[in-house]
């Protein structure tokens, strides 16, 4: 019970894909603009990443070694285009904002990561809550920064005012850059920032020492 | 001498076997979703071309039923030079055209751009204007999406007294006063997205010139 907790958990915090594993950046940045498509591409993910992991782990004793990776490909290509059309019928308007980034999930390294990893080795039931897990921690990410960039560069969070604006009169005058890319960069990097000064372990250790050298020291 | 495995997975075989039916099953899952959801998809994408086509004709209500609202919009077909027939959509009312909506498109800064414009029966004075589609710049160029800009154009004039389509998005602030003697022709431009802007210039300029609605529209007036 504990270990499937742990599997769950980890990925939330302790071992989160975007802010340790740096994976999923790319459609970080293009989806965070507002929080609605945020909440449906975390919806999207989590359940690709879910289900490829127990459908590879399904199979993980019948895939041949040498053409697994196009296996884990074929399973996770068929789930998000099931997904896609799943949201281009049943969630139209946001889907369109949405545009290739349901169809870029295939190439997520998160999914294809997870079941390389995980799903390869462990039993169907504990793949599916690997997937879930860190499905879960990549949306924890992009929620927190779709709810930022929303918040401070539109003045609404999923379309409804917060912040009043100055050009209806209110006292907030929003800001572009938030709705721009780079913010999500800044971001991201200042989560990171926050979530290492917490815990400590995360910190990368400096692949390499810089010494200062002084001419006496040269023999 | 090494445990012979009962099973090889690695075997030529069962690369097959794998290979194969996992391409089975995985080709009929994705046809039969594509096959099931195709009309609720069709729908949607109908729906939504009606609801900017109310919203372009300044027609569309909250909550109100768009099949309902579009029954006033007829749809017509017009040749334009290109001897390519387009079709276009009459908003009327007791027989009389209120509002003629045009499809228009041409390349913005990054992307095609596509929508409509809505011009008054007398050919000449801008209703409305709504793309449905563009990739332009998140937080600029996406301004064209925005109401109080789309607001901009309406009774806008698109022709000039020798009947040349004049209507553009300038650079800053369109002066709205005597000074300025193509203020009814002129709309503000987007700060940070003045190529956008040209885009949207160029492309009402076309379908609105001799090789677009031009020849149509100087029958209405």
């Amino acid at each position: 019970m504990s270990e499937m907790r742990k599997i769950i958990i980890d990925p939330l915090v302790d071992n989160n894909p975007v802010t340790l594993q740096m994976l999923g950046i790319c459609s970080a940045l293009a989806v965070t603009t507002s929080l609605l498509p945020a909440l449906l591409m975390c919806i999207a993910l989590t359940s690709v990443a879910a289900l490829s992991s127990a459908a590879i782990s399904l199979i993980r004793n019948r895939i041949p070694n040498n053409i697994r990776i196009i296996v884990h490909m074929t399973i996770i290509a068929s789930l998000v285009i099931l997904t896609d059309q799943l949201l281009r019928a049943y969630a139209f308007e946001t889907s369109k904002q949405l545009s290739v980034f349901v169809g870029l999930i295939i190439t997520n390294c998160i999914v294809l990561g997870r079941a390389e990893a995980f799903a390869m080795k462990n039993s169907v039931g504990l793949s599916f809550l690997d997937g879930l897990g860190n499905g879960l921690g990549y949306s924890l990410v992009l929620i927190i920064v779709a709810t930022l960039r929303e918040l401070f560069g539109a003045g609404t969070l999923l379309g409804y005012p917060i912040l009043e604006l100055t050009q209806d009169g209110g006292w907030y005058e929003a800001n572009g850059l938030m709705l721009l890319p780079p913010s999500a960069f800044f971001i991201i990097g200042l989560l990171i920032w926050v979530i290492r000064s917490w815990r400590k372990q995360q910190v990368e250790h400096a692949d390499y020492q810089i010494h200062e050298v002084h001419r006496t020291d040269v023999y | 001498m090494p445990d012979k495995k009962t099973f090889d997975r690695d075997s030529i075989s069962n690369t097959l076997f794998v290979s194969v039916g996992l391409s089975l099953v995985c080709s009929i899952l994705v046809a039969s979703a594509a096959v099931v959801l195709k009309p609720v998809q069709l729908k949607n994408a109908e729906e939504y071309r009606q609801r900017i086509i109310l919203e372009v004709a300044g027609l569309m209500q909250a909550d109100a039923d768009i099949a309902e609202l579009f029954a006033t919009i007829q749809s017509d077909n017009v040749e334009i030079a290109s001897g390519e027939s387009v079709e276009i959509y009459l908003e009327k009312s007791d027989g009389a055209v209120k509002q003629i909506i045009l499809p228009i498109s041409g390349p913005g800064l990054w992307s095609t751009m596509r929508g409509y414009l809505a011009v008054a029966p007398d050919g000449n004075t801008v209703k409305g204007i709504r793309f449905y589609e563009h990739g332009e710049t998140p937080g600029l160029g996406d301004q064209i999406d925005k109401e109080d800009w789309r607001a901009l154009w309406v009774g806008k004039r698109i022709f000039d007294d020798s009947n040349s389509p004049r209507i553009e998005v300038v650079r800053g602030l369109a002066l709205q006063d005597d000074s300025n003697p193509n203020a009814i022709h002129q709309i503000d431009g987007l700060s940070g997205a003045t190529l956008t802007g040209n885009g949207v210039t160029k492309l009402v300029q076309h379908w609105m010139g001799p090789e677009g609605f031009g020849p149509y529209l100087e029958t209405r007036q």
